[in-house]
């Protein structure tokens, strides 16, 4: 059995940014990722990237992951060594990852495993919701984005959080009509400058709006829509119907921690942080001391954090296994990056459910 | 349905493959999956829920909900959305639950 120093499972922003920090130390590092390239959702990020230069501010998200790999070619010292086209199938408590490159098994045994495998979009309950053309979010970028293929004509785009406002002003990027953007809320959650763009372009967003049911045939062909009171219950009588042939589905993330659950990480069920989201110290450490996360497994954020958090969890795996030099310094600077992401008002559910996690883990 | 002019994103499309689709022939350029060349052919019906029959087309795109699963060259249970779409592909919407077929 291969054993690797730290085989890290998810190639997206944390994943790479683990895997750059730990190499720099002078750990020998596996990335393993599904997919046949590095880069996890970062590939179909056209806008640009907000925050400060240090996580590639005014950079677009697609362009990521060439630097990352770029540094991590450069610096790498043939200590990296990136498997695509693997799935991890299991995390066992005796720390040995199952792996299918594919459809052939191997089984490997790391001294330190971080655990970077994204988020998994959530669904919301309405009649008609299983109809074809009922997309999530990042189906239709995939769509668009990637391959360059209109999801559809018409599009409702369900939730004003920065994905439903940055998806939609990519859909009219993309020479597709939104017919407008309903949320829940009784207020836009994402940035005030996302929402303005897709408005001034003639976009309504609606707030305290909800789906009550999609309707059609063999697919989407329209979508019911009705006003919310402030109990966020169906208000009669305000029902309306509009002809859409796509419903896009933003109303958010939850951590993939299926690993996580059967490695028997302890986990605290934070709706602020996008549901069970895993125990961790300040280093990323999870309960189990071989097993680090970063990204949107352990709390759902933004690519930036995702990527500060990946350097945190690199150099403390790094530093369990003797690669120690300058760690304290090293942990200051990306602490501090933390901090300044989560600071401010669009950082306050973060902080909240991060001052909420047991131990008391990550505080800001 | 395919984009041609975008303000950001170059589309660089690889050579054009032909798979069949339950017996039609769907052109897909190299690199794409079936699903997103089905998708750009107008087919959005992907499969059927297995007790009302009721139509699925995808969802993720990433490979994790599983209602694209098709049949592609006698394997069952194929995510569509995350393979890529081959010269000569036999694409057929899947019936029932599938079975597990001995590879050779």
């Amino acid at each position: 059995m291969k054993k690797p120093e730290i085989a890290i499972v998810g190639g997206g922003p944390a994943g790479l940014s683990a895997a750059l920090s730990a190499v720099r130390q002078g750990a020998q590092v596996m990335l393993i990722d599904r997919d046949p390239v590095l880069g996890g959702q970062l590939v179909k990020q056209t806008h640009m990237f907000f925050g400060s230069k240090k996580q590639y501010a005014a950079i677009r998200g697609i362009d990521i992951p060439q630097k990352l790999l770029a540094a991590l070619q450069e610096e790498g010292n043939g200590k990296f060594d990136p498997r695509v086209n693997t799935t991890v199938l299991g995390c066992y408590d005796d720390g040995v990852l199952l792996l299918d490159k594919e459809d052939r098994a191997e089984l490997i045994q790391p001294w330190k495993i971080i655990i970077a495998t994204g988020a998994a979009e959530k669904m919301l309950p309405f009649p008609g919701n299983d109809l074809p053309g009922v997309y999530g979010a990042g189906a239709v970028q995939t769509l668009m984005n990637v391959y360059g293929i209109k999801p559809g004509t018409r599009v409702l785009m369900i939730g004003a959080g920065n994905i439903g406002l940055i998806v939609s002003y990519q859909l009219l990027q993309a020479g597709v009509e939104v017919t407008a953007i309903i949320e829940g809320a009784p207020k836009i959650g994402g940035y005030l400058v996302h929402a303005t763009k897709v408005r001034r372009a003639g976009i309504p967003i609606l707030t305290s709006h909800t789906i009550k049911e999609a309707y059609g045939c063999d697919s989407v062909e329209g979508a019911v829509l009705c006003n919310l009171d402030e109990k966020w219950c169906a208000v009669p009588g305000t029902e309306q119907s509009l002809a859409v042939d796509v419903i896009c589905l933003a109303v958010g993330l939850t951590p993939q921690t299926e690993l996580l659950w059967q490695a028997g990480c302890e986990q605290q069920y934070l709706p602020e942080l996008g549901g069970y989201v895993p125990l961790r110290s300040e280093k990323m450490q999870t309960s189990l001391s071989h097993l680090f996360v970063a990204g949107d497994a352990a709390c759902i954020e933004e690519a930036g954090s995702a990527m500060v958090e990946g350097k945190i969890a690199g150099l403390f795996a790094a530093a369990d296994l003797g690669y120690a030099e300058n760690v304290e310094a090293l942990n200051e600077t990306f602490s501090r990056e933390l901090e300044e992401l989560r600071s401010g008002p669009a950082g306050a559910k973060i902080r909240q459910g991060l001052s909420r996690l047991k131990g008391g883990a990550q505080v800001c | 349905m395919r984009i041609k002019d975008h303000p950001i994103i170059d589309f660089q499309r690889g050579k054009q493959v032909t798979f069949s689709f339950n017996g039609r022939q769907v052109t897909a350029y190299e690199g794409e999956t079936i699903a997103a060349a089905l998708h750009a052919a107008g087919v959005r019906v992907l499969s059927h829920s297995h007790k009302l029959k009721r139509p699925r087309g995808f969802f993720c795109a990433i490979g994790n909900c599983s209602s694209c699963l098709m049949q592609v060259n006698g394997e069952f249970n194929v995510r569509i959305c995350i393979t890529p779409a081959r010269e000569g592909d036999r694409v057929e919407m899947q019936q029932g639950r599938g079975e597990i077929v001995e590879k050779t």
